[in-house]
């Protein structure tokens, strides 16, 4: 017997969730592409609608082009390298017992450390004059780098953080998706006679591939927004080497109080992470079909 | 060294061992024995990875009881001349500290609870319910669980500004009262489990609730202790939301009490830096040695399913 109840149950079982996303999620990104078509200080009490000259003033900004061409490069390097370096390392320590537990532990920990800690530790490291890195690299014969101080090494010196934060996290996720490959296949393949590398190119690796693209878009989106380490290590600088994205929108919002402009600035970037988050669907659905 | 061993005579058994019958045995203890080698040389290297991760940690506790001028030597020196205690007492004095701690406990607590009571509910109908506009409503979880927060916090920041929860607990902790990803997580998890044990437990004339809290749950607990350390963890050390939603001290955490100290004691103090950083860093460090396995699953396996 149904009774009325029975049928709003599930309503009200979902809608404490659904009115938080609605409010702080989904209100939010209208709100936003609402504001991007206007002027506005955040004091004043009109705003001024100027229609799609934010995106226009945007696009034709010098800044924020640079912005963009940083924030790529930056996605680009860490991507590849973070995936990269850690499908290896996945390979190399993907057995069990306590000393490569131990191995997987150690190289996991940067993941639940707070971004706050980690830029200021590697500030520190990167230090030009007193750095420990400078320090080692000197010891070993070579010159010192100038790291975060100049702008050649600046970006790169940021993506190499990010990336000994994010390799241990990212190898953990191989070695789960390793182990979840069955070993039969594996002995079909050395009855076979099967290579090494022709294994893991024939096997290993089509067999991953969810696992990749899971790491690859989940990297992605994390560079795009990279904010943490830009604010606390080099403030955007030296002159915008290093400046990106969101770090440029929470500049001109809450420094330079251009709501319009970095709510434009905003949905730009919502546009850039809503297409990789739809083409790691579509790539999805259209190759991943291995079980 | 044992499993080097081992390995080394499985070598024996594969397909050069029906060659090394012939062979003398001197050549198949040299063959085990550079095995043994290898197997030593691949743990050494293995130590040097451990090395890569853990000498950053090593040199923010060394620095950390270094005086300024010690500080100052180059190349650097590991150990310090004297352990000095003071840059701990000059980071905890650089700001409330205390409040800093209380405003970081609260809000990752409150999220937390706040969380359990809007997920679980949620999870569960989707689960376990067919009604209109389930798939609509679904839809709204996905899109909050893919695209990130940060892209939106201007807007945010209007609205609580708007309902004047700037500077507050409750405005640090209503955006994130809900997750898309723990609905996500606990609603996979209450799908597995046999709807014959809810169809036996509803014969018993249980109601709804009873079923839920008593059979259910229970279930889903490892689920439920993985999402809380994850979601702990991510609160506890966000800086990002703090920062943007709060313009004075009242509401504050710690991470960004830790990014404060350069400004109070000067941008090169690392001394007493790596000392407040190792307050921030040491209860969660403690946590992960105390509790690894399950960190990792939480972060690790949960991303994967």
């Amino acid at each position: 017997m149904t009774t009325a109840w029975d049928k709003l149950r599930p309503y009200g079982m979902v809608a404490p969730a659904i009115l938080v996303f609605s409010l702080f999620f989904i209100y939010p990104i209208f709100y936003m592409i609402y504001l991007s078509l206007f002027d506005w200080n955040f004091v004043s009490p009109d705003k001024a609608f100027v229609g799609l000259a934010n995106f226009r003033e945007l696009l034709a900004d010098e800044d924020f082009r640079k912005v963009l061409g940083n924030t790529s490069l930056y996605t680009a390097l860490v991507v590849s390298l973070t995936t990269g370096i850690s499908l290896l390392l996945a390979l190399w320590l993907n057995r069990s017992g306590w000393f490569h537990g131990f191995v997987q532990g150690a190289i996991f920990t940067p993941h639940i450390i707070s971004l706050v800690s980690i830029s200021l530790l590697w500030s520190w490291l990167m230090d030009p004059e007193y750095g420990l890195l400078n320090g080692i690299l000197g010891w070993a014969g070579i010159g010192g780098l100038p790291w975060l101080s100049h702008p050649d090494t600046a970006l790169l010196s940021l993506v190499l953080v990010a990336v000994w934060k994010g390799i241990g996290y990212n190898a953990l996720v191989f070695i789960a998706g390793l182990q979840s490959i069955p070993a039969d296949i594996y002995e079909a393949a050395s009855l076979d006679r099967s290579r090494p590398l022709t294994t893991f190119r024939r096997l290993t690796l089509p067999m991953l591939s969810p696992t990749i693209f899971f790491l690859v878009v989940i990297n992605m989106i994390g560079s795009f927004q990279v904010f943490e380490t830009i604010a606390i290590m080099t403030g955007g600088g030296p002159v915008n080497a290093t400046n990106t994205l969101v770090y440029y929108i929470y500049e001109y919002g809450f420094r330079f109080f251009k709501i319009g402009y970095a709510s434009a600035a905003g949905v730009i970037l919502l546009l850039i992470v809503g297409v990789l988050t739809l083409l790691y669907f579509r790539l999805l659905s259209a190759k991943v079909h291995y079980r | 060294m044992k499993e080097g061993i081992q390995q080394a005579q499985l070598g024996l058994g594969k397909p050069g061992a029906g060659a090394a019958k012939s062979e003398p045995r001197a050549r198949m203890r040299l063959a085990a024995s550079g095995r043994l080698l290898l197997a030593g040389f691949n743990r050494a290297c293995m130590l040097l990875l451990v090395l890569v991760f853990a000498m950053p940690f090593a040199w923010m506790i060394s620095t950390s009881f270094k005086t300024l001028p010690e500080t100052m030597i180059f190349p650097p020196v590991w150990i310090p001349r004297n352990l000095i205690w003071e840059n701990y007492t000059a980071a905890w004095n650089t700001g409330p500290f205390l409040r800093y701690a209380a405003n970081s406990i609260v809000i990752a607590v409150g999220i937390l609870l706040l969380q359990m009571l809007t997920i679980i509910p949620a999870a569960y109908a989707f689960a376990r319910y067919r009604f209109a506009g389930s798939r609509l409503l679904f839809g709204i979880v996905m899109v909050t669980l893919m695209i990130p927060a940060q892209l939106i916090f201007l807007p945010v920041y209007l609205e609580l500004s708007a309902f004047n929860l700037l500077n507050t607990h409750l405005g640090l902790i209503l955006p994130f009262a809900s997750s898309a990803f723990g609905i996500f997580l606990l609603r996979q998890a209450f799908m597995q489990i046999p709807d014959e044990l809810i169809e036996a437990a509803r014969l018993d004339l249980a109601s709804e609730g009873r079923i839920i809290l008593r059979l259910m749950l229970p279930m889903v607990k490892p689920v439920l202790v993985t999402f809380a350390l994850f979601s702990f963890i991510a609160h506890w050390n966000d800086y990002f939301w703090p920062l943007v939603m709060t313009t004075n001290e009242t509401a504050r955490t710690l991470p960004l009490a830790i990014a404060k100290i350069r400004e109070v004691e000067g941008v090169a103090t690392w001394n007493v830096l790596m000392a407040g950083n190792l307050i921030l860093v040491a209860p969660i460090l403690a946590v992960f040695i105390a509790s690894q396995r399950h960190i990792i699953q939480a972060f690790v396996y949960n991303g994967v399913k």
